[in-house]
């Protein structure tokens, strides 16, 4: 050991901290924000190896001026963006809707999806029925945009005697095997590797369907995250790894779980999976994206990585502030827009939409909203009841309820 | 009929489930080409083809995570964690997932997954090759957890666990692979040839989950015990003379609590036997299921035998495993009374 003291001075440790804190000016020009209709579209067998700077890029499609651009920009019809536009406005409305319902005190929790509509619901078009989403609890846009029926959503939200998963899970905690939508876990990241092990199973089994997993950005830190991208760059199953980067886990900042330079998308680089980067408020853009790594999932090409990149406009829950920790106005200076905003100034330059159709179909879908809220209360809320009877608190712990199962519900009278 | 030991069993169980439901696949560290270190999937992957058994990366949390989203696609994965001591990685796709799926999507999606595991000491295996993590999954509800201790109902219920269509946590006693260790680690070993449990049959049966077995009638004094402690306990009843009605419990959850409550009112005594360690183990739950169903029968303070609290040591291991020694001296002391 060397005597000399103070040669290098004392270590200390770096703590990443985000540019800007409440009272700052929010500033995102340390952003890189590449032009639309920029990033190179490879063919869907590409060697990962030649694609990596996709991984540090951001694809695009919708320009400044609202016009589609570039080799990503798709054939979507007029009839499948006027449709898409409608899924985003739906979850806007209906997640507002559902704030204010646990405001007025009706149930007990609600999370939004504010300002990521078009990563759901884009996503959600290039899927087939029978594929399988492991959804983390902010893609309630998968149902919406397919097809899955909003009063449903109320009642599981508000625990009322139609819930179909009987009062047991937290609101927004959604399970529907029919739809595609894997029961919400309230840990996470473990559904990452269940995703990859869904896939390797069609795949054994010789199936055409694919499964997509999805997390955020923060949650990209714990080991499952890890062991799904292990697994999928092993076994090459059908499978395509979500990451929604909307820049804050509750009051962390992306930072805290990336490292400085890295993305979240090329974190697959190492582990040879094709990983992209994508603007997460273009819904063509997402769609394009989305397209390009089904197909390959679907051609047995195997997994790909997809970073979204996004903003959460909302507060992480009902149970959260927001402008505890970042400045009030940053999401206005969100320098990816609002998706909804994006997509229907597109349809406007198209000649398939204007304001006051715009202002119409906003009325139109509130009211559709309201209604479906009042049929769901008619059915009951979270503290006024009814609920599905408690006795089914004891059902489906097992197939069969053992016989302690059975002593306790005898013990409970119910 | 074969005389098998209870690896034979074991992979024998796989083999028959494999060839009856082409959705039951094997996998897990070092299972596939080469056949699993204590090679319980010996020739599996040659059989059935490298889409049906084969290797997985060192990562616990990624076998069983994958598993349970094969589970919920439709197929019946039987995983295996190389040690016991191995499985904490993957604990939290156990209790928070595997054991939730039904339940939190009201049935919408289940798990039929198998998750063996070599467990228990008694093979100078020190403290990352000895453990009894069994209180670990009995506690989490939605697990099913069982413990076989000879061939034919390893065999019988490893079938039974793979036909299950919940998550069964398959526990198997590796000092008993070769043969029915009684503790007399100085004595040679038994080998499951010579021994009237080490009869398989060849094909197809079960033994169902959640039914005890009594392995020795008796009337002065209930022993509870399962997995190695069933052999050790049968020694030391022989040993000591003492006149113990000897349950295997085989699963321990769901928990035979008819089984345990007739035998415990019958002979008004009560042994525990447990390797695990003692405090908050399976053993303290046995103590409790006995309390509250047989209290007014007992004619004795029940008496727990178990692993002391401590870590397993290597160089220590045989003051550390209950062995006849121990068990005996329980067993004459609760004749002490009444
Ligand atoms: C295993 C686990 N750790 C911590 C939490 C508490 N928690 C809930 S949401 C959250 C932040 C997640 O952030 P991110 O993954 O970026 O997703 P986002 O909420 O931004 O969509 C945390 C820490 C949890 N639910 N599960």
């Amino acid at each position: 050991m060397s005597k000399t003291k103070g040669e290098h001075g004392p270590l200390s440790l770096f703590v990443p901290e985000p540019e800007c804190r409440p009272g700052d000016h929010p500033d995102f020009s340390e952003m890189l924000i590449p032009k639309a209709g920029e990033a190179r579209k490879p063919p869907v067998d590409v060697d990962p190896m030649e694609i990596h700077d996709l991984a540090y890029s951001v694809i695009r499609v919708l320009n400044k001026k609202h016009e589609a651009v570039g080799p990503w920009a798709n054939e979507l019809s007029d009839e499948d963006l006027l449709e898409g536009l409608r899924h985003m406005m739906t979850l806007r409305a209906f997640d507002a809707r559902m704030f204010m319902a646990q405001r007025q005190g009706k149930t007990s929790f609600y999370m939004q999806a504010l300002g990521e509509e078009a990563v759901a619901c884009a996503f959600r078009k290039a899927m087939r029925k029978g594929d399988m989403n492991f959804p983390t609890y902010r893609q309630q846009g998968l149902l919406i945009a397919g097809g899955y029926s909003i009063h449903k959503m109320m009642n599981q939200i508000y625990s009322n005697e139609l819930d179909p998963v009987k009062g047991r899970q937290l609101p927004v905690m959604y399970s529907s095997k029919e739809d595609g939508y894997f029961t919400i876990s309230g840990n996470l990241a473990t559904q990452f590797i269940q995703a990859v092990g869904w896939a390797m199973a069609s795949a054994i089994k010789g199936d055409t369907k694919i499964a997509a997993g999805w997390i955020g950005e923060g949650s990209t830190a714990e080991n499952d995250f890890h062991s799904a991208l292990v697994f999928a760059s092993t076994y090459k199953p059908p499978v395509v790894l979500n990451v929604v980067n909307n820049q804050w886990a509750i009051s962390t900042f992306q930072g805290i779980a990336r490292g400085n330079a890295a993305t979240f998308a090329s974190r697959g680089l190492g582990f040879g999976i094709p990983s992209l980067r994508v603007d997460g408020n273009d819904y063509l853009a997402v769609y394009a994206v989305a397209q390009w790594a089904i197909d390959r999932a679907r051609r047995n090409l195997g997994p790909t990585l997809i970073e979204f990149v996004t903003y959460r406009a909302g507060a992480h829950s009902t149970s959260d502030d927001p402008t505890g920790y970042r400045p009030k106005d940053e999401s206005s200076t969100w320098p990816l827009g609002d998706p909804i905003e994006r997509l229907k100034q597109h349809l406007i330059l198209r000649g398939q939409w204007s304001e006051e159709r715009h202002t119409q179909a906003k009325a139109e879908i509130e009211s559709e909203i309201l209604q479906a809220q009042k049929k769901a209360e008619e059915h009951g809320t979270l503290h006024n009841g009814p609920h599905v009877p408690s006795g089914t608190m004891f059902e489906d712990v097992y197939k069969e309820p053992p016989i302690h199962l059975i002593r306790q519900r005898q013990e409970a009278g119910l | 009929m074969t005389r098998m030991t209870m690896i034979e069993a074991i992979r024998s169980a796989m083999d028959v489930a494999m060839e009856t439901d082409p959705n039951v696949v094997v996998f897990g560290e070092d299972v596939g080409y080469f056949g699993g270190v204590f090679r319980c999937t010996h020739g599996l992957q040659k059989k059935f083809g490298s889409q049906r058994c084969f290797d997985a990366p060192i990562s616990e949390s990624g076998i069983i995570g994958a598993a349970i989203g094969m589970a919920v696609y439709g197929l019946r994965p039987c995983v295996e964690i190389q040690f016991a001591d191995y499985v904490y990685p993957g604990y939290d796709q156990l209790a928070s997932e595997a054991a939730r799926i039904r339940y939190r999507s009201a049935g919408d999606f289940t798990v039929p997954m198998t998750v063996r595991m070599p467990t228990g000491g008694g093979i100078f295996g020190g403290q990352t090759h000895s453990q009894s993590p069994e209180a670990l999954f009995a506690h989490v509800c939605g697990l099913k957890t069982v413990i076989p201790s000879n061939p034919y109902d390893a065999k019988g219920l490893l079938i039974a666990s793979i036909e299950d269509d919940d998550p069964v946590m398959f526990l198997e006693p590796k000092r008993l692979y070769n043969g029915p260790f009684d503790g007399h680690h100085d004595q040679p070993v038994t080998p499951w040839k010579k021994h009237e449990l080490g009869e398989v049959p060849d094909g197809h049966y079960t033994v169902p989950l959640g039914k005890a077995a009594i392995r020795r009638e008796g009337n002065d004094v209930t022993v509870l015990a399962y997995g190695t402690m069933v052999h050790v306990a049968l020694a030391a009843a022989e040993e000591t003379g003492v006149d113990a009605e000897v349950i295997d419990l085989r699963t321990i959850l769901p928990l035979d609590l008819e089984a345990i409550e007739a035998s415990v009112r019958k002979t008004g005594r009560c042994v525990i036997v447990v390797e695990a360690t003692k405090t908050c183990g399976f053993s303290a739950e046995l103590m409790a299921v006995v309390m509250e169903g047989c209290f007014h029968h007992l004619e004795a303070p029940v008496i727990r035998v178990t692993g002391w609290d401590t870590p397993y040591p290597h160089a220590h291991e045989w003051d550390y495993f209950p062995g006849p020694r121990r068990v005996g001296a329980a067993l004459k002391k609760v004749m002490e009374h009444g």
